[in-house]
């Protein structure tokens, strides 16, 4: 299955990714620039992405944790989550993310 | 600091600080009080080692303290399961014995070689220690604020923009905008407040993770006309020349507008950072420091690097392989420390006197 993911350069890259991975594993695995310092804990805010408007729907609702994380991410968007608590499935194949700009 | 973490702190072994900016003596300096360095206090313990250790945050435990204190862990062998701050006070405990002394809330900044061939370490706020030995087991690096990705920032950094807040009165008079809804912001908020000309808490939604009576305490200054909160996010500074005169918030309702502000202080958590440590002269390989995997030494004598903040091939970020590699560097460390010294491997199973060191015999 593919997951799209646009860098903040706006470039579009199609990852190959594999069921039951995390999108920001997926993202780590291909070498494109996310933090993600906490290793996918929920933890750390740092693999902040925009999902498309599209498919904003096919995904489970953001937890109670995930909305509390997100505090510490910046340009906060209804389109907003955190990559590490996506994980990929058959009806994600073609999911399309961005990444959200990153602290320093 | 919330409840439950203060409840942790009544109850976690009690923590030897240091006293005075010294120089310090001791044997090994470890950079980092995570549970690798803390593992390592008990390896180099059992080889009659001293050690101090240094860390930026105001505990011990690291990672495990700052990103997943209530995070399960259940790769630690022979402990099917705990928490971070869990593992924490376990170590914390199992060191005791050696009473490491620690030097908190610092970020080791210099490391340099005396005449004699011992290190000398010096932190930001002036801490020396020297020792034969430096083991750096500072996993991602130091946890600093987070900077927000707002355009233009930087210009206002340390003059405008603030991530912590070390002299209060230089707030006093002055118009704040304090950004976050953790315990940061709001504990700022409460204390800026009454020496502030106003101050006005953004943050991106009506709840707060910040502890309840904080945040009843600043809704009641909001209804008291006292201080303002705004729903909103940050989406531009403006200013010139460092000064900020104002900050400009949006939201999807209001669209962006701007409020008069002469000092923004931002509180979104916090992010490693490996800082001075990249300025050691270790060859840094991708931010990490390249070591043996017979001693875990880096390319410079002496100087050893443990846990996430180390690579060699087939190197895994675990705690585990941090505590192996621990157990390892303490046999080289000892032969440097006591050169003459013939050293005698043993079991705390069977000898009395690591037994004896460990105050159970």
């Amino acid at each position: 299955m593919i997951l799209n993911v646009t860098t903040p350069d706006g470039e579009r890259h199609a990852l190959e990714a594999l069921e039951g991975w995390r999108v920001m594993e997926v993202i780590r695995d291909w070498g494109l620039p996310i933090v993600a310092e906490c290793g996918g804990a929920c933890s750390c805010a740092t693999c902040h992405v925009y999902v498309d408007a599209d498919w904003l729907d096919r995904l489970p609702p953001r937890s109670e944790e995930e909305e509390a994380k997100l505090d510490e991410a910046f340009d906060v968007r209804g389109t907003s989550r955190l990559s590490c608590q996506i994980l990929m499935r058959e009806e994600l194949d073609g999911l399309h993310v961005t990444l959200a700009p990153m602290p320093r | 600091m919330s409840p439950d973490a203060a409840t942790d702190a009544a109850t976690a072994p009690s923590i030897i600080t240091a006293e005075g900016a010294g120089p310090h003596q001791t044997d090994v300096t470890i950079i980092g009080a995570g549970p690798c360095g803390l593992f390592a206090v008990f390896e180099l313990g059992l080889l009659d080692l001293k050690c101090h250790l240094v860390d930026i945050l105001d505990r011990p435990g690291g990672q495990c303290a700052e990103l997943y204190p209530e995070k399960p862990i259940y790769d630690i062998p022979a402990v099917p399961v705990c928490t971070g701050q869990e593992l924490t006070d376990r170590l914390m405990e199992q060191v005791a014995p050696f009473s490491p002394v620690f030097h908190l809330s610092q970020m080791a900044e210099k490391l340099e070689k005396l005449e004699d061939g011992t290190w000398r370490l010096t932190t930001d706020t002036g801490t020396v220690i020297d020792s034969k030995v430096i083991v750096i087991a500072a996993g991602g690096g130091s946890f600093v604020p987070k900077k927000p990705p707002i355009p233009g920032i930087d210009a206002y950094e340390g003059s405008s923009v603030f991530y912590a807040v070390r002299k209060m009165e230089q707030f006093r008079g002055k118009k704040l905008i304090v950004a976050g809804g953790g315990d940061s912001a709001l504990d700022w908020v409460l204390n800026l407040q009454p020496l502030a000309e106003s101050v006005t808490l953004v943050h991106r939604r009506d709840e707060f993770r910040a502890a309840p009576d904080s945040v009843n305490k600043m809704r009641a200054l909001v209804a008291e006309k006292k201080m303002t909160l705004e729903i909103a996010q940050i989406s531009g500074l403006e200013g010139e020349n460092g000064q900020l005169t104002g900050v400009v918030f949006k939201d999807k309702e209001r669209g962006e507008w701007s409020v008069p502000c002469d000092m923004l202080l931002p509180f979104y958590g916090l992010t490693m950072k490996l800082g001075p440590v990249a300025e050691f002269g270790l060859n840094l390989e991708q931010n990490l420091i390249p070591v043996d995997t017979e001693k875990f030494e880096t390319s410079t004598s002496g100087i050893f690097a443990i846990g996430d903040i180390n690579t060699y091939p087939g190197k895994l970020k675990l705690i585990l392989s941090g505590f192996h590699e621990a157990a390892l560097m303490s046999q080289a460390a000892v032969r440097i420390v006591h050169p003459d010294k013939k050293i005698r491997f043993q079991y705390t199973t069977s000898s009395t006197d690591l037994q004896q060191k460990l105050g159970v015999a």
